[in-house]
């Protein structure tokens, strides 16, 4: 066994204190030490999108991240935002919009698609489908995707239909 | 796929660094973002002994202007520069090139300086620094030097940055009165690598294109700059200019195939960017 070395990291608000190998990933840490296992491993190499978490408030792959580097920062994942309520409304229209099909996927979409309407709440489809360009999905076409998104955003900016 | 073991170092000054670089010369790799390294580390095409991690250094952070230049600090962000007012203000190229740099969570993490020091032939910010005649500074134990880019692009993945050295920042002269900038690619999913891209400046008075700087990406071993075309656009813009430019252009690219597309639906892709671009400089 490599040597490990001790990280201090906050976890959707809690601090958690593990040691770990210095090549594991974020996004292995994220799942097989901590179990939080919203966050999903595809490609494990950056192009997929599906392993997307926050990391001090912005969102990055945790395939391309290492856990040691997040020593003494804020990690959130889709466990986190899911519990606070903050991506609720995203997520209520994903439900009605049938976004999700397999669902892999999913996790990664809301948060990247959280980023965005944070930013920019009356996103136009175009602005949504560049955001999302980095996150596959093999289901839905992405159509159903960008419209929960659109909707999600219309509603935040109070021009609902 | 899991990348092979290796010892973790992040020092916490530029003289930690360099000790460290000189310690384990050849078997350290520096970690900056790390978007392009994780993803070689993740698949073994690289297994380096030591991660040297930079990203405690701030002093490698941060966009200045003076003396009439832009400075970008290696470890800057892409989206920090993306969201840049001083590099909108003053290097137009490289704010129009952002966008097209990967997707928005790679540009969280992702660096200028790891860009400028991995130096992708594909990749948007080399090809936007050769353009603007930019510099690139290079930090080594004992000293300081600034390389011209077009001396520092030498092969693919090949650069003039030296064992123990670190790309500490890039520097570009910030836009003249009456020049122009204009980015354009061609990429089969925005934010993936461009199958082709183009950087350009040029002069404009009266309508009339001079000094026109065409630098390609996604084309060669290196950024590659057009001299024939951007010669026969000098001038005032019509089809014929356009058309002698694209023509001209087979003198200046050999562009081979590779997983995206073929050599020849390259060159004749990089002759569709040079319309595009040539307007936008001339509109």
């Amino acid at each position: 066994m490599d040597k490990v070395v001790q990280v201090s990291v906050s976890v959707n608000g809690n601090q958690v204190t593990k040691l770990v190998e210095p090549r594991q990933s974020l996004a292995d840490f994220i799942r097989y030490e901590l179990e939080l296992t919203g966050t999903h491993v595809g490609c494990e190499h950056g192009v997929c999108g599906a392993c997307t978490i926050r990391l001090d408030g912005r969102i990055v792959r945790a395939c391309l991240t290492l856990a040691i580097q997040t020593d003494g920062c804020a990690v959130e994942t889709i466990e986190g935002l899911t519990e606070n309520g903050e991506i609720a409304d995203l997520q209520e229209a994903f439900v009605n919009r049938n976004s999700a099909q397999c669902g892999f996927c999913t996790p990664g979409m809301l948060l990247t698609a959280a980023e965005l309407l944070a930013d920019n709440p009356s996103a136009s489809r175009d602005e949504i489908r560049e955001h999302i360009s980095g996150n596959y999905c093999r289901c839905t076409g992405y159509q159903a995707v960008v419209d929960a998104i659109e909707t999600a955003g219309q509603q935040r900016s109070g021009g609902g239909s | 796929m899991k990348p092979a073991p290796f010892a973790y170092e992040k020092p916490g000054s530029m003289a930690e660094l360099f000790g460290l670089l000189a310690e384990h010369g050849d078997d350290a790799t520096i970690l900056a973002g790390g978007q392009s390294l994780m993803a070689t580390l993740n698949m073994r095409l690289s297994a380096p002994e030591v991660l040297v991690d930079i990203n405690g250094l701030n002093e490698l952070s941060g966009i200045s202007v003076s003396d009439g230049n832009l400075r970008i600090g290696a470890l800057t962000r892409h989206y920090e520069v993306a969201e840049s007012v001083d590099v909108a203000a003053n290097s137009p190229l490289i704010h129009q090139a952002m966008p097209h740099v990967a997707h928005a969570a790679i540009r969280n993490r992702g660096t200028f300086g790891g860009s400028i020091a991995l130096a992708d032939p594909a990749a948007e910010m080399p090809a936007c620094v050769l353009c603007l005649e930019g510099e690139i500074e290079i930090t080594g134990a004992t000293d300081v030097r600034k390389v011209a880019a077009a001396d520092y692009f030498k092969d693919l993945y090949e650069t003039d940055l030296q064992d123990g050295e670190i790309v500490t920042a890039v520097e570009v002269p910030v836009i003249q009165d009456g020049e122009r900038h204009a980015f354009d690619e061609l990429a089969r999913r925005h934010g993936d690598y461009a199958m082709v891209g183009l950087a350009a400046k040029a002069s404009v008075s009266s309508g009339a294109l001079s000094g026109v700087r065409l630098s390609y990406l996604g084309v060669g071993g290196t950024p590659v700059l057009a001299a024939n075309a951007s010669a026969a656009l000098e001038g005032t813009l019509s089809d014929g200019m356009i058309a002698a430019a694209q023509a001209a252009l087979d003198q200046d690219l050999d562009p081979f195939d590779d997983v995206s597309c073929s050599g020849a639906t390259k060159q004749h892709l990089a002759k569709v960017l040079l319309e595009r671009v040539a307007r936008q400089l001339a509109a």
